[in-house]
């Protein structure tokens, strides 16, 4: 992490840069909203699972949108979801982060062509902030992307958010 | 257990012309065709009589054909013109152990076919899909909306000539 460490030993005072603390504490506890879709789910499911474990990094499963500051879009976005997935993402307070996760919601993946009912990407109605590629991605993978994310939160200011 | 052969003389028997025919130059079992608007009560003798019991739906499905007149738009996508749609019946028997397909096949301008969701439950949302897919209207059937598609969705996408639309609430559709 680098903030605590480095500080700590010194008469158990923290001096840090306000957006360094506030950062820090987003990226460290990004609540996750349980929601998935397809067979990637199962992957982001086995992601959290003790043997991968979301949970070190501070991801946490959250029931409702009004909780949670990520939602991993997991498997295929039919039309019909993506007018809800497009509601739930509005219900979530910001600072809120969207990971998308294997090639159905980054693209379509193989329904990109003759899906007549598949979304051709999630970014076509929510802003997307990491892609994670795979049909579906191991979790490990998904685990890079998230400390992409991570990384791009660390280094937000208080000004914009860039993640 | 009986053959769909005897199957077929036992229905002719008592249904007469409204069994029109059994294919049996397949490579699957033989399809017996049933008209569309007296199927309900086919069925119901299937599965009342007791030499037939059939009293498992196991698959309900909607067919595009694809035999009718073929023509080209703008765009290069098919438009036909006539010919028929078709509902597969893949109906089983655990008391007596036989079974047997039915096929009934409609126009594809007036696909009206009897719904059989009264002789088996299993067909209500059978029928739903294949209304939701092919457009078939299932006449009697106490709830047929689509299943799948959203329900303010345009035409029917596993016909032949379905032609997918640009923009669905604001949403482009193709890649």
């Amino acid at each position: 992490m680098g903030l605590l460490d480095r500080e700590f030993s010194d008469g158990n005072i923290v001096i840090a840069k306000t957006e360094d603390l506030l950062n820090w504490a987003r990226l460290s506890s990004l609540w996750q909203l349980s929601f998935g879709l397809a067979c990637c789910a199962i992957e982001m499911m086995a992601t959290s699972a003790s043997h991968y474990d979301f949970d070190r990094f501070g991801v946490i499963p959250r029931p409702s949108p009004r909780q949670a500051d990520i939602i991993i879009i997991s498997g295929t976005v039919t039309l019909k979801m993506a007018t809800r997935i497009k509601r739930l993402y509005e219900q979530m307070p910001d600072p809120k982060y969207i990971i998308s996760m294997g090639s159905c919601s980054n693209c379509g993946g193989p329904y990109w062509e003759h899906g007549y009912h598949v979304l051709k990407g999630v970014d076509r109605v929510i802003p997307v902030d990491v892609y994670v590629p795979g049909c579906p991605p191991r979790p490990e993978a998904l685990l890079e992307g998230l400390i992409k994310l991570q990384e791009k939160i660390r280094h937000e200011t208080l000004r914009k958010k860039t993640a | 257990m009986k053959t769909p052969g005897e199957i077929f003389e036992i229905l002719k028997e008592k249904f007469g012309d409204k069994i029109t025919g059994i294919e049996t130059e397949l490579p699957v079992e033989p399809v017996i065709s049933v008209d569309p608007l007296a199927i309900k009560e086919v069925c119901e003798f299937l599965r009342d009589n007791d030499d037939l019991r059939f009293d498992t739906l196991m698959s309900l499905a909607g067919v595009d054909d694809a035999n009718g007149e073929k023509t080209k738009d703008e765009d290069g996508y098919d438009i036909i013109k006539g010919g028929t749609l078709s509902v597969y019946y893949h109906l089983d028997s655990i008391q007596k152990g036989h079974k047997v397909t039915l096929k009934v096949s409609v126009e594809r301008e007036k696909p009206e076919v009897e719904s059989v969701e009264s002789v088996w439950r299993a067909a209500d949302w059978h029928e739903r899909e294949a209304f939701d897919m092919y457009g078939i209207v299932f006449l009697n059937h106490p709830d047929l909306r689509r299943i799948l598609m959203p329900e303010d969705w345009q035409g029917h996408p596993l016909r032949k000539d379905y032609k997918n639309p640009e923009y669905y609430q604001g949403m482009k559709v193709p890649y």
